[in-house]
């Protein structure tokens, strides 16, 4: 039992930081219906960033501050520069755009950075401080997400830009004829998506190092995760993340073993597709013929 | 087809033939991994390019292909040739079965669930209850074969023709394939599914076979590449082996059978080209020529050949109209 409970929590610990990447996934499929290949590789070139300013000596939270601003500008300019020009176009474009990015971005942390592994700091001490089942980064890293969560709901309910941006997203139309610049808006929701993803690229550095292809498989766990919850529902994201890490650690452990984790999100991704596209908290999707 | 583009392509696999007995046996191994290439691309091609279907993990079939012939040849002592069959069966009979449940799922969901399947099938490759066959971690490696009849020719000299007469069937098949019932059927679903059902094609049936035949191809370029190779990895095949191939049909032209080619052509010789800069050169020249593709030429190499040619044949007509 007792190690029963140590792999939940560990599950939750790391169901945390895919929580994080969904809630980017679906911050951008909210704003513009599309599914951000590139989203990992984003997070990570953002960590790098981090890493170089805690490596140039300064302290860890105003350089992941500084970094989540970053990620913030860094998601406007892709948008603005890359997406824009395709946005209208057939999927097949949409996707090969992404890969492109997924490629670049991959490539060019590997050119300035080098391939070599490097450790990450994490925020929270070493020793656990939150009983003995669960390491102080793991709980940190829930708590982390658990925050971001909240000010992203406290930011659509309660600004007016939040607003603007919700409307943007549900009626491009009617949002612009009330005069919202659905263009600015849009950008807005791939820079809060880009810097959601650096905090869960800043939370995963540390457990799996930081190396240029490190979010391949976290990417691959938010995707199931964000489908699991509904990919147009930021609670929804969230749930999945827990639920997917809390999945792939007790059935890595006590069933199909470790090397099978990342078969378990494959047969997740294709399984909720397949049978309930809406997720477990998503809108069903009509199209008419 | 003319009777004058049926010399030109005979002329052009003569062409082609010729190449082992002009370059070194290393630039022959490179064009034998190009014919290897082709073979994929074509099989991503009537997928994505003529049925529409994206996939993002056709490097998982290429896996199945090369992981089949070289299981086949240690295991089972098969001769190289008899395992490509074999391979075509398993690929076929794999992309079928994915195609069936990725017929409820179109354009970005289809693109996402072949991701999660290149993304995760290294480790699966992995999985410790298939090591007897597999060889875990460390792989298969697999002898070359040598040229049959005691033909004077060198082992890569013979593989890189053995390769070619397959690339040449292939091709020939797959035109067969795309200018028949079945082709028609596939570019009426690509371009309006509900017309095409309307029209009494049945879509689910064409939408898998077509998953099907394009695993199929990719995966007796798996075998090929594996014999070509003679080794076998579960990390040489992970997801960049399918954004590869993606680049490749997007660079060669979609939709178009000679743009497997110069796509195969691109992914084999730019990244030896580009290593001289640095490790990561070739996927940046990748990301950028995307890029630089999808807003400038859409219709890849293949199109704007097409272009060229259409542009030379007016002047052609307008100069002997003027005389």
């Amino acid at each position: 039992m007792d190690a029963f409970l140590h792999q939940v929590l560990a599950g939750l610990a790391t169901g945390g930081i895919y929580a994080s990447l969904a809630l980017a996934l679906v911050m951008i499929y909210q704003a513009t219906h599309l599914v951000n290949f590139a989203q990992g590789e984003m997070a990570m070139f953002a960590t790098y960033f981090a890493w170089s300013l805690i490596n140039a000596g300064m302290p860890y939270w105003p350089a992941f501050l500084l970094t989540v601003v970053f990620a913030f500008v860094l998601g406007v300019v892709i948008e603005r520069v890359i997406i824009r020009p395709v946005e209208n176009s057939p999927v097949l474009v949409i996707v090969v755009v992404f890969i492109a990015l997924l490629v670049i971005l991959n490539s060019v942390t590997g050119w300035v950075f080098s391939y070599t592994i490097k450790t990450f700091p994490s925020p929270f001490p070493a020793e656990p401080i939150f009983g003995q089942y669960i390491t102080s980064h793991g709980g940190g890293a829930i708590g982390v997400t658990l925050v971001v969560l909240l000010l992203l709901y406290a930011f659509f309910r309660f600004t007016p830009l939040g607003l603007a941006m919700r409307a943007a997203a549900q009626n491009p139309e009617s949002a612009r004829l009330v005069g919202i610049r659905v263009g600015w808006m849009l950008a807005l929701g791939w820079g809060l998506a880009a810097a959601i993803g650096s905090v869960a690229g800043m939370m995963v550095a540390p457990i799996v190092f930081l190396d240029p292809n490190m979010m391949g498989g976290v990417l691959l766990y938010a995707f199931a995760a964000a489908l699991v919850g509904g990919i147009d529902n930021p609670g929804g994201a969230v749930f999945g993340g827990f639920l997917v890490g809390v999945l792939e650690n007790v059935l890595g452990a006590f069933v199909i073993g470790n090397e099978l984790k990342l078969a378990v999100a494959l047969v997740l991704i294709i399984g909720v597709l397949v049978v309930k596209p809406s997720g477990i908290f998503g809108k069903v999707m009509v199209t008419r013929v | 087809m003319s009777r004058r583009q049926i010399i030109l392509v005979a002329a052009l696999v003569l062409a082609a033939g010729a190449i082992p007995f002009l370059v070194s046996d290393y630039r022959t191994f490179q064009f034998t991994l190009t014919l290897v290439y082709a073979i994929a691309l074509l099989g991503l091609n009537l997928l994505t390019g003529y049925n529409g279907q994206i996939s993002l993990g056709h490097g998982a079939f290429y896996a199945i292909g090369a992981y089949t012939a070289a299981i086949l040849m240690d295991q089972y002592g098969m001769p190289y040739w008899a395992t490509l069959p074999f391979a075509a069966l398993v690929c076929l009979v794999a992309g079928f079965l994915f195609g069936l449940p990725a017929l409820r799922l179109e354009g970005l969901y289809l693109a996402l669930a072949t991701f999660a399947l290149g993304v995760s099938l290294p480790a699966l490759l992995k999985y410790h209850h298939l090591e007897k066959w597999t060889g875990g971690v460390q792989g298969i490696v697999i002898n070359k074969p040598d040229p049959p009849f005691g033909l004077p020719i060198n082992p890569d000299q013979w593989l890189y023709l053995f390769t070619l007469a397959v690339a040449v069937l292939m091709f020939v098949l797959a035109w067969n394939l795309l200018r028949g019932r079945i082709g028609r059927a596939m570019i009426a679903i690509r371009d309006q599914h509900i017309a095409a059902e309307a029209m009494g094609i049945n879509t689910a049936m064409v939408k898998s076979l077509a998953f099907g035949v394009s695993a199929m191809y990719t995966g007796v370029a798996g075998a090929l590449g594996a014999i070509a190779i003679q080794y076998v990895a579960p990390d040489s095949f992970n997801i960049f082996v399918s954004i590869v191939f993606l680049v490749g049909i997007v660079i060669g032209g979609l939709a178009s059978i000679s743009g497997a080619i110069y796509g195969a052509l691109f992914i084999q010789f730019v990244p030896n080209i580009a290593d001289e800069i640095s490790r990561a050169a070739p996927w940046a020249i990748f990301g950028v020529f995307l890029l630089v593709f999808v807003y400038l030429m859409p219709m890849g190499v293949a199109g704007a050949v097409r272009m060229a040619l259409a542009r030379l044949a007016r002047k052609a007509q307008n100069r002997s109209q003027s005389t």
